[in-house]
């Protein structure tokens, strides 16, 4: 009787958790490329299409729905004075700081890291490059 | 909080979809497999394929038509960092402190111990107060409500509900962290609440 291997099929094996990061716009823009192109197939997965109608509903409410690759790019080639973590670099790409508050939030030990004139620049660049969604 | 996971699997693919490219069988069935599920070994809630970066050898075995193949591939995962501050909306508020949704993830527990201090439950509103210290000693309550979420027809919810299977755990006792209002100069309006990723576990 011929049986199958079994065991062989099922298990995802990850091999690198954390092999790149992605800031919220590319995650936007890769999700609403996959969401036009499967719509004009009409052949939508369930769960896929829940995931990322949902995922795209939310990233749409936040400050990355004005953003663009050149300006996101500019404000990382701006921010490399200040010797910031990629971490760092992502959350304020992610939520830009409009205060100083948010500074000290994003940034650890932000007092000793960045003067109080870097702090205003950060929010200065932030606002430049990375402008707030209109909350309308 | 996106990252992308590198992945590899076998793919066993079935003769009825052998008239389209491997390829695009491979996505539709890894998209099928993943997509809006949890990993487990620390990967996160898988959201979309990004891409194939290898294509093994496909094997047929015998009693089976179908192909089984090696690929390895990339997703795109959420996974929050520690410390990470995250943008979400309240769902719920009870005893065990405030629940928050990111809209396609729900599993977020702000618990008791990490809300602003001092904080009380109002049993009246349903509602986790701050009772933010006034400079003449009054207090002032700022309240947590949870929004008007649209909810399912009545019965629809799934009573026997599994245990969450990627629970993050918040915490908004630090400055600057809370509903959006709390900290914005006066007149700006938004909604929502905001809140520092500290841990995850599955």
């Amino acid at each position: 009787m011929w049986t199958l291997p079994k065991g062989i099929l099922i298990h995802s094996r990850s091999i690198k958790v954390n092999a790149a990061f992605l800031c919220n716009y590319e995650v936007m823009q890769i999700l609403q490329q996959l969401k036009d192109s499967t719509q004009k197939k009409h052949k939508r997965e369930g769960s896929l299409a829940t995931v990322t109608y949902e995922t795209v509903h939310y990233l749409q409410n936040t400050d990355c729905k004005n953003q663009s690759a050149q300006l996101i790019q500019k404000f990382l080639e701006s921010m490399k004075k200040f010797k910031l973590t990629k971490t760092e670099k992502l959350m304020m790409v992610n939520t830009p700081p409009r205060t100083e508050l948010e500074i000290q939030l994003i940034v650890q030990e932000s007092e000793e890291r960045l003067s109080e004139d870097e702090v205003k620049e950060i929010i200065q660049i932030a606002n430049e490059c990375l402008p707030a969604a209109d909350t309308s | 909080m996106f990252v992308l996971a590198e992945m590899k699997d076998v793919i066993r693919v079935t003769p009825e979809h052998f008239h389209q490219s491997l390829t695009e069988s491979i996505t539709t069935l890894l998209n099928r497999k993943l997509a809006n599920k949890v990993v487990v070994l620390n990967v996160g809630l898988c959201i979309a394929l990004f891409d194939i970066t290898h294509i093994g050898h496909s094997y047929i075995f015998p009693g089976d038509g179908s192909s089984h193949t090696e690929v390895k591939f990339r997703y795109i995962v959420f996974r929050p960092v520690l410390e990470e501050i995250l943008i979400g909306k309240i769902r719920s508020c009870g005893r065990e402190g405030v629940h928050v949704t990111l809209g396609f993830f729900d599993d977020v527990l702000i618990p008791v111990n990490a809300l602003q201090h001092p904080s009380r439950f109002d049993e009246t509103e349903q509602a986790w107060v701050w009772e933010y210290p006034k400079e003449d000693g009054e207090k002032h309550d700022l309240f947590m409500d949870a929004e008007s979420l649209p909810t399912g027809p009545p019965g629809s919810d799934c009573p026997v509900q599994s245990v969450a299977p990627y629970k993050i755990v918040g915490g908004i006792n630090e400055p600057g962290l809370g509903l959006l209002t709390w900290w914005e100069a006066p007149e700006a309006d938004d909604d929502g609440d905001e809140n520092e990723e500290q841990e995850n576990q599955e």
